[in-house]
């Protein structure tokens, strides 16, 4: 099934700033509104609009399903090991400060930092195997 | 007059009221079980609003350090309500990925022709 | 070693959380049944520890990134929620080396791997709501556990347990969402989510002109009650335990509830402490009245139910009727007999569940018209089996019987002779669930199913005779269990003024 010209050419052109948006909010969460969350769910929207325009095909050369599967508890495995970094460096865990040896508040930022970018894998994993999951089922 | 005046007053904790008892009764009265996950996430949403109304300060500003500003909101509820949103969402597919599997399962998603399919129970 | 021990209750949680992470990223039965073996042990070596450090030094405190209460989220762990934790985290590492078998029997190939993974998640969970001090924590923890128990439940074969899962899923949810609200509540009053903290802060105020606080106790005790099936919120519970893999069944009946039950102490405890009979809305009065409507109806539809899944399961409503009398009767003997029921009734239903289970991975049935004649063909099962149920009943030198001893003093000190000749009739229903079974397990010609049956092999064997010989050695030697919830019993009194 081939959906319009209009359709997949729109689609194209938009990506690319779909990505950009996300990795926007993503990167901007400290100053205004957004984050991982927020990111990973424009991300996973942009694999999602691939699979609905060109088929789900498309969107799985892109998000190949094994990775997808493999970034759920990836990215909270980021989110933890960030935690525990913190206990090995001495301090408690989730403990950020440390991250930094001159300076608590860059550590802190950092930490922070790190379990967003957790949280980026593992919501657009999640969202994108979600898609998955409903898309494949009854085929 | 006066009742009035406290009703519109309150106006936001009206619709967080109207949301939870309307999320609510379609859980319990719907036997669809699409529909009762719609009446479950309202039922959610309406706890949001809880939580994040409160957290708003008339004439504050984004809790971002300024010299400019001395009136911040609070950001604690909307850190809550971004973790409640989570367990929302997943609660929710997880909720229609069992509607799926239910469906195969069944061939419908009504309450009351699985109890009859069910016979035994 | 003394840099590790400080860090003993976040490791309680994390470690867990980590196995869960990898088994999932492996998604392998071999990879993951070896994780959760693992974790499981370690937790309960944590659990010790974390008790013995609390007997040796008092409450232990733990501010998560360093943020001390009540702004940041502080693990909070004295004598009760130690006990608790032992409770869980033993139930869980003595249970694990069943579930190989078990599990490679009654879930499908390809999902056996999630199996391992959604199991270490739901004991993330449950530690995590004990050891946590903050309420919107316990918020989180008891979702992580819930997804992970619905998915749990949903890996049984039978297609009702979809259904049962999706039921649990609903009714679990309102209730969680029914404790944020309350939660939500005292937020609103106190400005704080640490519990201490807001037992401090609302310590100054009346609780009988605060209508806010009395909602949020209204809230918080429905959504609990929920999570916890106290009759008649219970109709979750029955499905979810019978068609759920038996390893999930066993674990769940011996942790979940129990944790929930837990965490209405905990509330109690923190919001009711300067109201003796429990606030303005009278929740002492109206817990005895639905726990004893518990231990009655749920006993009595025990005795009429043929799929012996759904008996224990009702057996364990009625169970835990009896400890929430103990918390509604609120006095020293009382309360000691609540906790000291949450232990033991974990301990006896885990080896009641871990039965059937090994009786289910023999013969494929839990009728009870297909156990007929069993015993001698399965004798050391079915022996455990036996001891499980006199507990379960409440017969002198089993642990039953030191639970209900405490309960029937502390409501003969609450209400005279008529609460205790109800504990001691509801206790004769038990007679006749249990009697029944075991009449027609060892006394009856065998059915053609139970005439193929083997005595399981040792891994599933071990943790039946483990569960059932403690069963016998908690109802002789009461240090660990009687005593610790004595002291924990008295530290919450105290907190009430």
């Amino acid at each position: 099934m081939r959906t319009s010209l209009i359709l997949r050419i729109g689609t194209k052109l938009v990506l690319p700033f779909i990505l950009l948006f996300a990795l926007y909010v993503q990167f901007h969460g400290e100053y205004g509104p957004g984050g991982g969350f927020q990111a990973g769910v424009i991300t996973a929207g942009m694999v999602i609009l691939v699979g609905i325009t060109f088929g789900l095909g498309a969107a799985k050369r892109i998000a190949p399903p094994g990775l997808v599967r493999a970034m759920v508890p990836l990215g909270v495995l980021i989110y933890a090991g960030t935690g525990v970094l913190g206990l090995l460096l001495g301090k408690n865990f989730l403990d950020y400060s440390v991250l930094s040896a001159s300076d608590p508040a860059h550590g802190r930022g950092l930490g922070i930092f790190m379990v967003e970018s957790g949280v980026l894998v593992t919501v657009s994993g999640t969202m994108t195997a979600l898609f998955y999951a409903f898309v494949e089922r009854g085929r | 007059m006066q009742a009035v005046q406290g009703f519109l007053d309150h106006y936001n904790y009206v619709v967080t009221i109207f949301l939870m008892v309307a999320g609510l009764y379609i859980v319990i009265a719907r036997g669809n079980m699409v529909k009762k996950l719609i009446g479950l996430s309202i039922f959610q949403t309406s706890v949001y609003l809880l939580y994040i109304e409160p957290g708003k300060i008339l004439g504050g500003t984004a809790p971002i350090i300024d010299p400019a500003f001395t009136v911040y909101s609070n950001p604690l509820p909307h850190v809550l309500i971004l973790t409640a949103i989570v367990v929302g969402v997943a609660t929710l597919a997880l909720g229609l990925a069992l509607v799926v599997r239910i469906h195969e399962a069944y061939g419908t998603i009504e309450e009351d022709e699985i109890f009859e399919k069910d016979g035994d129970t | 070693m003394s840099s590790v021990q400080a860090h003993l209750p976040a490791l309680q949680v994390v470690l867990p959380l980590l196995g869960s992470l990898f088994a999932g990223f492996v998604r392998r039965e071999a990879t993951g049944f070896a994780l959760a073996l693992a974790v499981s042990w370690t937790a309960a070596v944590i659990s010790a520890v974390l008790l013995w450090q609390v007997l040796q030094g008092g409450p232990i405190s733990y501010h998560l990134g360093g943020w001390p209460p009540p702004w940041g989220i502080e693990y909070r762990i004295d004598l009760l929620n130690a006990f608790v934790l032992l409770l869980v985290a033993w139930v869980g590492a003595v249970t694990m080396p069943f579930a190989r078998r078990s599990v490679a029997f009654e879930v499908d190939e390809g999902r056996q791997g999630w199996f391992y993974c959604m199991y270490l998640l739901c004991l993330t969970g449950l530690l995590g709501i004990t050891v946590t001090g903050d309420a919107f924590n316990a918020f989180v923890f008891l979702e992580i556990s819930s997804l992970s128990t619905y998915v749990l439940i949903a890996l049984g074969r039978d297609r009702r347990a979809l259904l049962s899962a999706f039921q649990y899923l609903i009714m679990g949810t309102i209730g969680a969402t029914f404790y944020v609200i309350g939660v939500g509540f005292l937020y609103l009053v106190t400005g704080s989510l640490n519990m201490v903290d807001i037992a401090q802060r609302l310590g100054s105020v009346p609780l009988e002109q605060t209508r806010a606080v009395a909602v949020a106790v209204a809230f918080l005790t429905v959504g609990i009650s929920l999570k916890l099936a106290l009759f008649p919120l219970h109709v979750w519970l029955p499905n979810a335990y019978a068609y759920a893999p038996s390893l999930a069944t066993a674990f769940l009946a011996g942790t979940a509830t129990k944790v929930a039950v837990y965490l209405l102490v905990r509330f109690f405890a923190v919001i009711l402490a300067g109201s003796p009979a429990f606030g303005p809305l009278q929740l002492a009065d109206v817990l005895l009245v639905l726990s004893i409507a518990a231990m009655f109806v749920a006993s009595a539809i025990a005795v009429f139910e043929t799929n012996l899944k759904r008996m224990l399961a009702y057996s364990s409503l009625a169970q835990i009727g009896y400890i929430t009398l103990g918390i509604g009767i609120a006095n020293q003997a009382g309360l000691t007999g609540a906790i000291v029921h949450l232990f033991n009734h974990a301990i006896m239903k885990a080896a009641l569940f871990l039965v059937l289970g090994a009786v289910f991975y023999r013969i494929g049935s839990v009728k009870l018209h297909d156990l007929a004649g069993i015993g001698p063909k399965m004798p050391l099962t079915m022996a455990a089996f036996a001891v499980a149920g006199f507990a379960l009943i409440g017969t002198p030198g089993t642990s039953g019987f030191v639970s209900k001893w405490y309960l029937a003093v502390g409501a003969f000190g609450h209400s005279g002779w008529l609460l205790v000749l109800l504990i001691v009739a509801s206790s004769l229903i038990a007679v006749v669930y249990v009697g029944r079974v075991v009449e027609v397990v060892w006394f009856r010609p065998p059915s053609p199913l139970a005439e193929t049956a083997r005595e399981v092999p040792p891994s599933m064997l071990v943790p039946i005779l483990v569960l059932a010989g403690a069963t016998i050695w908690f109802g002789i030697d009461t240090r660990l269990t009687a005593d610790l919830a004595g002291k924990a019993a008295a530290m919450l009194l105290a907190a009430v003024r």
